[in-house]
C-alpha cells in the first residue's frame, strides 16, 4: 500500500479510535450473552424459605428437607452425642467455627440456635457430595458420631465440623434459619426476619 | 468429459489443488509404523461422533424432566436407537483411547519438536476441547452419575479465591445443578464445542501439511530431495497411506463393533452403573468416579490434601503439555536415538499415568492416596526434569536417511 501523500499520524489515530470504539461496542454486546447465564428470575424465586416442623423428630433422628435444591438436615442430637463435641475438639480443623460457614448466631460448638437441634446443609465442602449420617461410631469410618462423606472420605463431627487433614477444607454450611415457634423452623431466614408476616 | 468438468470447477474453486496438496501429492515419510494409525483413526471417530450425535439429537430431549426418559426412549423405542446411542457412547471412550495413543506416539518420536510446536499445541487444544465435550456429553443422559459428576466438576471452580462461588453459580445458572445447567451443556455439547473441535482439527492438519510429518526416526525428510523435487524418503499419502490407513480402519472397526455389540457398558467403565438411575440431588452414589478417561487427572485431584492445590495440580497436569516443545532440549527427536534416561522417564510416565487411572476408579484409601501422590510426582517429574535430563542423556548418532 502506498503511503505517499498520506497523513500517517491521522491514519493511525483513526485506526486506533475505530478499534477502541469497536472494542467498547463488543463489550456491550457481550454483556447480555454473559449475563444470561446467571440464575433466571424463576430460579431466584425458587430459592424461597421452607418450613420444617420438628415436633415429631425423635432424639438421634435426622430429617432432610430441600431448600434451594440442596438437602438441609435437621438433627435432634442426643445428650451423649453432644458430650462428644468436646472430646473431638482437639482433632478438628476449625473447632471454634471461625470460618464463615454459619450465621453469627450459630458460631458455637453446637453450631445451632438450640443446643440439641442442628440445622445444616448436607453437602460436603470438598466437592459437593452429600455425606452419610453416622449416629454411632461404627464401620471403622468414624470413632465418634458424625458425618462421613463417601466420595473422598472426609470426616465430620456431629456438629458438621471437619476433622484435620481431610479432603474437605471447611466445616459444613449452617444455613440461615429461625424458630417460628418451639417446633417450627424456617430455613432461609434469619431470626427476626419475616416475622411480621407470621 | 470428466476432465472438462474438473477444468470448469478448478477455474472457480481449487478442488484439484486441494486434493493434490493434502492427499495425492502430500509426501509422507515412507517409514510410518503401527503408531501412525491413530491420527486417521481419530478423524474416523470424530466423524462417528458427529453423525451419531446428530441422530441422537433428533430423539433426545434436553431438560431435567425429560432427558433421562428420552434416553430410555432412544434405547427401547426408537428403531435402531440403541445402536446409534452405543456407537456414540462407545465412540467417546474409543476417542480417548485413540487420542492417548496418538499423543504417546508424539512423545515416542519427538513429534512436538521444532518446527512442529504449533502442530502440537493445536493437538493439546483439541485434547482440552475433547475433555470439555466429553464431560458435558456425560451430563446429558441425566443419570445420577451425570448429576453428581457435574456437581464435583463444577465445584472445582469454587476453589478459585474471591470469585469462585459466583463463578459456579454462573456456570450452573442456578443455585444448584438443574434444568438450566443441563440445557446450556446441551447447547455447548451439540453446537459450540463441535465447531471448536472441527476448527481445531482443520488447523492441526493444516499445520501438519505445512511442516510435514515427523517419522519414527525423527529425521526431516525434506532435507533429502530427489531429482523431481520430492523428498527421497517420502511417498505420496495417496495411494500408499490411504491404503495402509484403510487396513487400520478395518481392524479398528472390528474391535469397535465388538465392544458395541458385546460389551457396550464395558463392565461399568464406559457407562457407569449409577447412571442407570435418574439424577437425584438428595442421594449421592456411594462412590463417585468419573469415566475412565478422566480418572488419571481425578486421582491427582484427590492426591493433594488441599482443595485449591488439588485443582491447580489437576489443571497443571494438562496445561504442562503445552510447553513440552520447550522442555525437551535433546539433540535428537526420536526415542530410537535418545538415551537410557529418557526411556526410563517415558516408561515411568506411562506407568504412573496407568496407575493414576486405576486409582481414580477406586474409593479413597490411605494406601492408594500415598501411591497416587508418588505417581503424581513421577508424572510431573517427566516434564519438569526434562530440561535437565534431556541434556545430560547420552544420545546415539542420527542417520542421514530414514531406516527401514
Amino acid at each position: 500500500m502506498s503511503k505517499e501523500g498520506v497523513d500517517v499520524r491521522k491514519r493511525r489515530f483513526l485506526t486506533t479510535a475505530t478499534a477502541a470504539v469497536g472494542g467498547v461496542g463488543a463489550a456491550f454486546v457481550a454483556t447480555p450473552f454473559i449475563k444470561s447465564w446467571m440464575p433466571s428470575a424463576r430460579a431466584r424465586a425458587a430459592g424461597a424459605p421452607v418450613e420444617v416442623n420438628i415436633a415429631a423428630l425423635e432424639e438421634g433422628a435426622l430429617v432432610s428437607v430441600t431448600w434451594r435444591g440442596k438437602p438441609v438436615w435437621v438433627v435432634r442430637r442426643t445428650p451423649d452425642m453432644l458430650k462428644t463435641l468436646d472430646e473431638v475438639a482437639s482433632e478438628l480443623a476449625d473447632p471454634d467455627s471461625e470460618a464463615v460457614q454459619q450465621p453469627e448466631y450459630c458460631q458455637n460448638k453446637f453450631r445451632s440456635i438450640k443446643e440439641p437441634v442442628l440445622v445444616m446443609v448436607g453437602i460436603c465442602t470438598h466437592l459437593g457430595c452429600s455425606p452419610k449420617y453416622r449416629p454411632e461410631a461404627s464401620g471403622g469410618q468414624l470413632d465418634f458420631p458424625g458425618f462421613f462423606c463417601p466420595c473422598h472420605g472426609s470426616h465430620y463431627d456431629i456438629s458438621g465440623r471437619v476433622y484435620v487433614a481431610q479432603p474437605a477444607p471447611l466445616n459444613m454450611v449452617v444455613p440461615p434459619h429461625r424458630y417460628q415457634s418451639d417446633d417450627l423452623i424456617v430455613v432461609g431466614e434469619d431470626p427476626g426476619q419475616g416475622e411480621e408476616a407470621a | 468429459m470428466a476432465n472438462r468438468f474438473m477444468g470448469w470447477v478448478d477455474e472457480r474453486f481449487p478442488a484439484t489443488q486441494l486434493w493434490n496438496e493434502h492427499i495425492a501429492q502430500y509426501y509422507a515419510p515412507k517409514n510410518f509404523n503401527f503408531w501412525y494409525y491413530f491420527g486417521s483413526l481419530a478423524m474416523l471417530v470424530l466423524v462417528n461422533q458427529l453423525v451419531t450425535g446428530i441422530w441422537l439429537a433428533m430423539f433426545y430431549k434436553p431438560g431435567a424432566a425429560t432427558a433421562f426418559g428420552s434416553v430410555a426412549y432412544i434405547m427401547r423405542d426408537v428403531e435402531w436407537g440403541w445402536l446409534i446411542r452405543y456407537m456414540h457412547s462407545t465412540g467417546a471412550s474409543f476417542f480417548f483411547i485413540v487420542v492417548y495413543l496418538h499423543m504417546f506416539r508424539a512423545l515416542l518420536y519427538g513429534s512436538y519438536r521444532k518446527p512442529r510446536e504449533l502442530l502440537w499445541i493445536f493437538g493439546c487444544l483439541i485434547f482440552l476441547a475433547l475433555m470439555a465435550e466429553a464431560f458435558m456429553g456425560y451430563v446429558l443422559p441425566w443419570g445420577n452419575m451425570s448429576y453428581w459428576g457435574a456437581q464435583v466438576i463444577i465445584s472445582l471452580f469454587s476453589a478459585i479465591p474471591v470469585v469462585g462461588e459466583q463463578l459456579t453459580t454462573w456456570i450452573r445458572g442456578d443455585f444448584v445443578i438443574g434444568d438450566a445447567t443441563l440445557n446450556r451443556f446441551f447447547a455447548l455439547h451439540v453446537v459450540a464445542l463441535p465447531f471448536v473441535l472441527v476448527g481445531l482439527v482443520i488447523a492441526h492438519i493444516m499445520a501438519l501439511h505445512h511442516v510435514g510429518s515427523n517419522n519414527p526416526d525423527g529425521i526431516e525428510i525434506k532435507a533429502n530431495k530427489n531429482a523431481d523435487g520430492h523428498p527421497a524418503d517420502g511417498i505420496p499419502f495417496h495411494p500408499y497411506y490411504t491404503v495402509k490407513d484403510l487396513f487400520g480402519v478395518g481392524v479398528f472397526l472390528t474391535l469397535f463393533a465388538g465392544v458395541i455389540f458385546f460389551a457396550p457398558e464395558f463392565g461399568g467403565f464406559f457407562l457407569e452403573p449409577p447412571n442407570f438411575t435418574e439424577a437425584n440431588p438428595s442421594v449421592t452414589p456411594e462412590h463417585i468416579a468419573p469415566v475412565w478417561y478422566f480418572t488419571p487427572f481425578y486421582a491427582m485431584l484427590r492426591a493433594v490434601p488441599d482443595k485449591l492445590g488439588g485443582v491447580i495440580t489437576m489443571f497443571a497436569a494438562v496445561l504442562i503439555l503445552f510447553v513440552l516443545p520447550w522442555l525437551d532440549r535433546s539433540k535428537v527427536r526420536s526415542i530410537r536415538y535418545k538415551g537410557l534416561i529418557f526411556k526410563i522417564m517415558l516408561a515411568a510416565l506411562a506407568i504412573s499415568f496407568l496407575i493414576l487411572g486405576y486409582i481414580g476408579t477406586q474409593p479413597p484409601s490411605p494406601a492408594l492416596t500415598l501411591t497416587a501422590r508418588i505417581a503424581t510426582i513421577v508424572y510431573f517429574a517427566f516434564f519438569l526434569l526434562m530440561p535437565v535430563y534431556s541434556v545430560i542423556d547420552r544420545t546415539k548418532p542420527v542417520p542421514e536417511r530414514v531406516t527401514e
